[in-house]
């Protein structure tokens, strides 16, 4: 086989999908973002729904969401993705209206506005990347950074007394009536990638035909801010965080 | 009698300001409406919710959970291009002002009532118009305005309603109803605006090409934002929101005088002050007192020039506000030091009577100028 006979179209096994623009990421090599923005965009592209979504972009690393898909979008103020979505869903029923929000956004600042949303039952998708850490700001700690975690504001390990427990949203969100899809995934194994992409197309299927909220958590990787190799940054993930995040359906009606 | 005389006769209705502002907003196409209970404004999202607009116009009604998520609702309507509104009271819009921030930076047309009542803090639920700063100042982060109208009657609550709307548009900027607590619960005739059909999706993309509607093939995407990492695009962003402000400034100023023609003496209030106020202008005329009484429609455009007029013709101003004195430094401003400016005020949610009213400007102004003249 030449060249020119491996690299024909008709021969092509593998393409960046056409919703993804080129604009160069900004994110960390190894970050989890960049898997996941690839997988929304492959599935809106077999959805075929680039002219029926409108995605909304939180505050933290994933602010530049907007600069990479080909898609509407609407960037809210820290945690308050989830009310952007609630009022463009309810006026625009037939679209597709996702958040994609960190751990900062969404289970800190935005608790009240994520909590009431999926309570509500909004016909919403929310994508949920958490790290454990504050990754635009330079580390400092989240809500849910582990016992024990360093940030640069737990310089010495996050510890119960002074800081008060990890908490565990999606947990919670699985509690509620309004919420009729929610799971816990990640990024990190081949395997791993494609279980995720296929609960953000059943979210966004769930989305939809109005059953409600769907919440697809991705417990993901910061290497910058847990200061390790993107290698190392996947075991240490295994390790610690799957324990204290363990990866499956927690809801699925 | 023809159908529509007969039609706009049956229109004359007898209902509060915060009811006339849900009736005004239903019928001149609002597609969402997102609020939270706060007292002295809830009846205007209990009319809406007793008037069930989703089965007619189609339009949004939605309790949020704060504050702060109303008005980011607002912002996510605002952002496809839909006409949507917010209301609360002082509390209550403190807590929204980062929001209209965001709004204002990412030049989205909306409206926001506040029924002003008595602060700073949880305060009182009586009138006030103690967040004159907040309104017309900035309120939030950043510099930016709101344009700010001031109701002063049932009637204005509706016809401003309208009017916002139209201005938000005009403008691509959130809108201010600044009314207070007498303006919303008392109840007065009110002729509420025609019906006019909310926008279809089609006249949306063509009226608002920046609405996100979801991006169809031959557009690029159309992205609602206020960040910007680079200062010099920051710079230019706010070059941009400048130069709308001085627009608005040449074009919007509305107000109304009373008496004002062969008046020594100026009266300058806005809203329930200026109702009390117009009648200590009668009682002082009726003394002999020429007085007048300028009312600020728009306090954002302020009516600075006119303001500026007055101070060549008369000999003294007094500024009337149900405050510590908020508005009076725009009137200093405006003035310049060629009259004297006084105030009288009452706060925390105390209404000032014309007998007040009328002995502050004799004590303050006329007496003053008798001894120094």
């Amino acid at each position: 086989m030449t060249t020119n006979e491996i690299i024909s179209p008709e021969n092509l096994v593998y393409d960046k999908p056409k919703v993804m623009n080129d604009t160069p990421m900004h994110y960390c090599p190894g970050c989890s973002h960049g898997v996941v923005h690839k997988l929304i965009a492959e599935i809106i592209e077999e959805m075929d729904f680039q002219e029926k979504t409108i995605g909304i972009a939180p505050v933290g690393c994933a602010v530049f969401a907007y600069k990479y898909l080909d898609i509407d979008w609407q960037q809210a103020a820290h945690g308050r993705a989830p009310a952007l979505a609630t009022a463009i869903k309810r006026l625009l029923p037939d679209r597709l209206v996702f958040t994609y929000q960190g751990d900062g956004d969404l289970a800190a600042i935005g608790t009240a506005e994520t909590i009431h949303a999926a309570n509500r039952g909004e016909n919403i998708t929310i994508i949920f990347i958490n790290n454990g850490i504050y990754g635009m700001t330079g580390g400092q700690m989240a809500p849910t950074t582990l016992i024990g975690m360093k940030s640069s504001t737990s310089p010495n390990g996050r510890t119960v007394e002074l800081n008060g427990n990890p908490l565990d949203i999606t947990k919670l969100l699985a509690q509620l009536d309004g919420t009729c899809y929610v799971t816990r995934q990640s990024v990190h194994t081949v395997g791993a990638v494609r279980k995720t992409k296929k609960a953000i197309q059943k979210a966004f299927e769930n989305s939809m035909s109005h059953k409600g909220t769907s919440v697809v958590e991705i417990v993901s990787t910061c290497n910058s801010g847990w200061k390790l190799s993107p290698a190392k940054s996947n075991d240490w993930m295994v390790e610690n965080m799957f324990p204290a995040y363990p990866l499956g359906d927690l809801k699925n009606l | 009698m023809n159908d529509s005389k007969k039609q706009n006769i049956e229109e004359v209705k007898l209902m509060k300001g915060n009811e006339a502002i849900a009736h005004a907003a239903v019928r001149c196409g609002c597609d969402g409406y997102f609020g939270y209970p706060i007292t002295p404004q809830s009846e205007i999202m209990e009319t809406l919710m007793e008037l069930e607009p989703w089965n007619t116009t189609g339009m949004v009604v939605l309790q949020a959970e704060s504050e702060t998520s109303s008005i980011n609702m607002v912002y996510g309507a605002a952002g496809c291009g839909k006409r949507s509104m917010t209301s609360s009271s002082s509390p209550g819009v403190s807590l929204m002002q980062e929001g209209i921030s965001y709004i204002a930076c990412a030049e989205l047309p909306c409206v926001i009532v506040n029924v002003m009542r008595g602060g700073p803090g949880l305060g009182t639920i009586q009138p006030s118009q103690a967040d004159y700063y907040q309104s017309v100042k900035g309120g939030g982060h950043g510099d930016y305005k709101l344009i700010t109208l001031a109701p002063a009657s049932v009637q204005e609550m509706a016809d401003h309603t309208v009017m916002a709307f139209d201005l938000a548009f005009k403008y691509l900027t959130p809108v201010l109803i600044l009314a207070d607590g007498i303006i919303g619960q008392m109840m007065e005739k009110v002729v509420l605006p025609p019906y006019q059909p909310r926008l279809t999706e089609k006249e949306i993309s063509e009226k608002c090409p920046w609405a996100t509607l979801g991006k169809p093939a031959n557009r690029k995407p159309n992205i609602i934002t206020s960040l910007a990492l680079e200062a010099e695009e920051m710079e230019a962003t706010n070059i941009r929101l400048q130069r709308k402000y001085r627009e608005i400034e040449k074009n919007e100023v509305l107000i109304e005088e009373f008496s004002c023609e062969d008046a020594d003496y100026l009266i300058v209030a806005f809203g329930t002050s200026a109702r009390v106020c117009q009648k200590a202008v009668e009682m002082a005329r009726a003394e002999g007192i020429k007085v007048g009484l300028l009312r600020p429609i728009t306090l954002f455009p302020f009516p600075t020039e006119r303001i500026s007029q007055y101070a060549d013709k008369v000999k003294g101003m007094l500024t009337v506000e149900m405050s510590a004195g908020q508005m009076i430094d725009d009137v200093r401003l405006a003035v310049n030091g060629r009259v004297p400016v006084e105030f009288y005020g009452r706060m925390g949610g105390i209404v000032p009577s014309p007998d007040e009213v009328l002995k502050a400007l004799k004590d303050k102004i006329v007496k003053r100028q008798l001894i120094e003249n």
